[in-house]
């Protein structure tokens, strides 16, 4: 294998070409703040998908665990749990592009806001009690009915139908799409054909809209939902949504025909039981219907309550809110429902019965938490970071190619030409394998060039030994990179073994720092045994007759 | 062509005991220093509150310190950052006791107002560009963490050189790294270096360096012991230390060069690991020669392996080789290649 330069060129090659494809700039999905409306939103931006870590982009990294101190609490596990499902459900306010949440080992949890500016606004998001309710839908199409009134209003008000021009153009077309393809939905400002307002022009707000399959829930394309949001927050859409009807979006993003939709539920504004009342909630499979299944239980006086509102709504649908947010699909009320109760998922996973299960239970039982440990870096201080790293990276690499080209001459400009692919491979290796590139990992990244040339001055020291001793160029090449083989091998595994126990033990910019040294070492092994090797062999292949090597 | 230390021929092994005496030099007073003052811990180990504070103009630390004071926070200190206008605050739980646990976010609240009143409005007058609040719990976690870490490299290390090479190897070259991680601290205590996580981090990449740097030579002991079956020791580790010299000194300029970079351009949060690291690879390189070797030969006196060549040396009297090197003319040596048939390796 790799005996001829054209296999050795062809291996280089995929390399270089997967390197440079792991690193030309994606579309990748963002969360911005809309300057209109101020609501956060998808976008798509393009970019070099190396992702960077809180040190160099600014933002707040927040550990949290279960506070303790007002009394123990037994299964911190699970309440854990609850918090971090509470916390993903607030995901939007917080101004941040890609927000992390994460359970790190049993009772603690992480959160991570790049580019947020306001770390107490932040904590306040965070910490806030969850609250749970259900509501009963709007069984009546009370908001449906609305919906011309509104559309009038809005005319008068001087919104343009479906808002700016070039969104007119996509809902229409949507519009379309949607009839065709399911049936099921007939799109809002159809259900009343006769409607004078549809004929012609579609009207502002029901152009957005699209029934869903039961009462009071529409469809919203995700691109509109900014657009239908500002709608909806104007006063005079406020004014005209039927008395004891209120809108609440759903969290969840449905996808239809290969188009994404957010769901918008009009539920009645009184809740028929809240999350104080809950005790718990498990997630089981019923073994006989093969179902999931979510199981709760309710306090004495929630029964009672329960009961009664119950039997008044058979057959009614059920939202269950959690920080004004519908979770999932409201469920039908099939009968009476005392202390206990269950809901039934059908067919769908187990985990989505234990997600809702934890949306139960996060209102039932708030987990009060503390925050433990809080970095905030200003966005300068990353952006100060970021130049200050390329400056000495520059003046650093500047000087080990001096180094390496006044001393080795043509092998050394060889050595060079390879550090320049190790830097596209390191680059690469963190932005494939998706990693995440810190300050420390930035001084890695530098530090680890000065290494890199190690290999290679380990190999052309050999090859000078084997030319003292009057070889041929040729067999010097050969022998020096034999001999030299096992001093790399064993140094470079024994360095990698230290970072490999870095990245165990270490946390955050430490382990990023391990990761870089560690994809570092590989490149620099690629590059420096096999990338040179290749060079060398173009190179006495061109001059079969060379007396005198360059090195 | 360039050549440094071609052909060197120095006597390394001959100046052992200047070495460790110069190594207990730089260790003792620093190790004294530690135990009575104990290290600069960052707030990520000790816990607390770190505020990075960037003032519209320069105000001096007194101005702040009396701010602060005027607020009732006496336990912080300032210290400039980087520019004249920016300072570090760091209230650290347990310097003076009045931070407690739960109160590290309060105290950046304090800070905040503090500033406020005695500087203006914050977006004007001064910004907040970074803060840190750990618990002291996280702090004793990383403690413990950052230990482990170490713990654990030694005995991969081992584990791994034993298995390469063989266990004498492998402990010659786990005491030598102690000894660099010895001369660390104590070269972190005379500077009075902040340890945070990223000179922790320094300090592994150390064990990894210096390793590298000693495996490199130990790489050429193994080659020359089987080449040259009538030498001692002594003479071998000579031969290698010198024949490995010229890549020492290359690898050792071409890193020092990124190091020193990092130091002079890469800023102030960077600074100390970058120090820590430069001076990593001189105690790396000294000790890969000076501690590394002459243990490795120690251990083959006590305890002699298969051909006991470690132990021959003293058989026939000091610390003088006996043996004579190999004729000039060897080409035939069992590799098929003689790095040092050339050199002389004459007792001086």
């Amino acid at each position: 294998m790799f005996r001829t330069i054209r296999s050795r060129l062809l291996a280089v090659g995929i390399l270089l070409a997967l390197s440079i494809w792991a690193l030309i700039p994606t579309n990748v999905t963002q969360r911005v703040r809309d300057p209109a409306t101020g609501r956060m939103k998808d976008t798509t931006v393009r970019r070099v998908p190396i992702n960077l870590g809180l040190d160099l982009q600014g933002g707040i990294h927040l550990a949290l665990e279960v506070d303790q101190s007002k009394g123990p609490v037994p299964d911190c596990a699970d309440a854990i749990q609850r918090a971090a499902r509470v916390v993903r459900t607030r995901i939007d306010e917080f101004g941040t592009t890609e927000p992390v949440v994460q359970i790190q080992g049993r009772c603690r949890l992480i959160v991570e806001l790049a580019g947020e500016k306001d770390p107490a606004r932040a904590k306040g998001i965070i910490q806030r009690t969850a609250f749970l309710e259900f509501r009963i839908t709007d069984m009546q199409n009370k908001f449906r009915d609305a919906l011309p009134e509104i559309d009038k209003a809005l005319r008068l008000a001087g919104v343009k139908p479906a808002g700016q021009a070039g969104a007119a153009a996509t809902v229409t077309q949507l519009f379309g799409k949607d009839t065709t393809k399911a049936k099921a939905k007939t799109p809002k400002g159809k259900p009343a054909p006769k409607d004078t307002s549809e004929a012609n022009a579609p009207g502002a707000l029901s152009s957005l809209l699209f029934q869903g399959q039961l009462p009071g829930e529409y469809l919203v394309p995700e691109e509109n939902v900014p657009v239908a949001e500002s709608l909806l927050a104007r006063p005079e859409v406020q004014r005209l949504v039927p008395r004891g009807i209120e809108l609440k979006w759903g969290t969840e993003v449905l996808s239809r025909a290969g188009r994404s939709y957010r769901t918008l539920y009009a539920v009645e504004d009184r809740p028929i039981i809240t999350g104080e009342e809950l005790q718990d909630a498990k997630a089981l499979r019923d073994p006989l219907t093969n179902q999931s299944v979510v199981t709760f239980t309710l306090s004495r006086r929630g029964g009672r309550i329960f009961e009664r509102e119950t039997g008044r709504h058979v057959n009614d649908y059920m939202a269950i809110i959690l920080d004004g947010r519908v979770v999932g699909q409201p469920p039908v009320i099939k009968s009476q429902i005392g202390q206990r109760g269950q809901i039934e998922l059908g067919a769908k996973p187990l985990q989505d019965a234990q997600d809702l299960a934890l949306v139960l239970k996060a209102g039932a039982l708030p987990a009060p938490l503390t925050i433990i440990e809080e970095r905030t870096i200003g966005p300068s201080l990353g952006q100060d970071s970021i130049k200050d790293g390329i400056h000495a990276g520059v003046v650093g690499v500047g000087l080990v190619i001096l180094i390496m080209v006044g001393y080795y001459r043509l092998s050394g400009a060889l050595a060079v030409a390879a550090l320049g692919l190790y830097v596209v491979f390191t680059l690469a290796g963190l932005a494939g394998f998706g990693f995440t590139l810190t300050l420390p990992g930035l001084a890695g990244l530098v530090l680890s060039v000065g290494i890199a040339v190690d290999a290679n001055v380990l190999i052309f020291e050999r090859i000078r030994e084997e030319l003292q001793h009057d070889k041929l160029v040729r067999t010097a090449v050969d022998e020096g990179f034999k001999h030299a083989m096992s001093a790399i091998v064993d140094s470079n595994v024994s360095t990698a073994l230290t970072a490999f126990i870095l990245y165990l033990v270490g946390t955050g910019p430490v382990q990023g720092f391990a990761i870089t040294l560690i994809i570092g070492i590989a490149a620099s092994m690629i590059t420096a045994i096999f990338v040179v090797r290749t060079f060398y062999m173009i190179w006495l292949d061109r001059r079969p007759d060379m007396v005198t090597l360059s090195v | 062509m360039i050549r440094l230390f071609a052909n060197a021929d120095y006597d390394f092994i001959k100046w052992r005991r200047w070495a460790y005496g110069l190594t207990a030099a730089i260790i003792i007073p620093g190790f004294a220093l530690f135990l009575v003052h104990g290290l600069n811990y960052s707030i990520e180990f000790t816990g607390g509150t770190l505020i990075q504070v960037q003032t519209a103009q320069s105000v001096g630390a007194e101005r702040i310190r009396g701010a602060l004071d005027a607020a009732g926070i006496r336990d912080a200190e300032i210290q400039q950052f980087g520019g004249p206008n920016e300072y570090v605050i760091r209230a650290r739980i347990g310097t003076a006791g009045t931070t407690a646990e739960g109160t590290t976010e309060a105290t950046a609240a304090a800070v905040d107002s503090a500033l406020t009143h005695s500087l203006g409005p914050a977006p004007t007058a001064f910004t907040i560009v970074r803060t840190e609040a750990v618990g002291p719990k996280v702090g004793r976690e990383l403690q413990s963490k950052a230990f482990l870490a170490i713990f654990f490299s030694f005995i991969v290390t081992l584990v791994y050189l034993a298995f390469r090479f063989e266990w004498r190897f492998g402990l010659a070259a786990v005491l030598a790294t102690f000894h660099d991680i010895l001369t660390t601290i104590a070269f972190i205590r005379y500077l009075d270096l902040e340890v945070s996580l990223v000179v922790v981090g320094a300090v592994l990449t150390m064990v990894g360096y210096s390793l590298n740097d000693t495996i490199i030579i130990f790489d050429r002991v193994r080659e020359n012991l089987r080449k040259f079956r009538r030498q001692n020791l002594y003479e071998i580790l000579n031969l290698s230390i010198n024949e490995t010299l010229p890549r020492s000194v290359l690898t050792h300029g071409t890193t020092m060069a990124t190091t020193i970079a990092l130091v002079l351009l890469a800023g102030e949060v960077l600074r100390p690991f970058a120090l820590v690291m430069t001076f990593a690879i001189f105690t790396g390189t000294f000790s890969s020669i000076y501690i590394a070797a002459p243990l490795l030969m120690y251990i083959e006196k006590r305890w002699p392996g298969q051909d006991a060549r470690g132990a021959r040396i003293f058989r026939h009297g000091g610390a003088e080789p006996v043996s004579p090197p190999p004729s000039p003319s060897s080409p035939t040596a069992p590799s098929g290649t003689s790095g040092g048939g050339s050199r002389s390796k004459a007792a001086v």
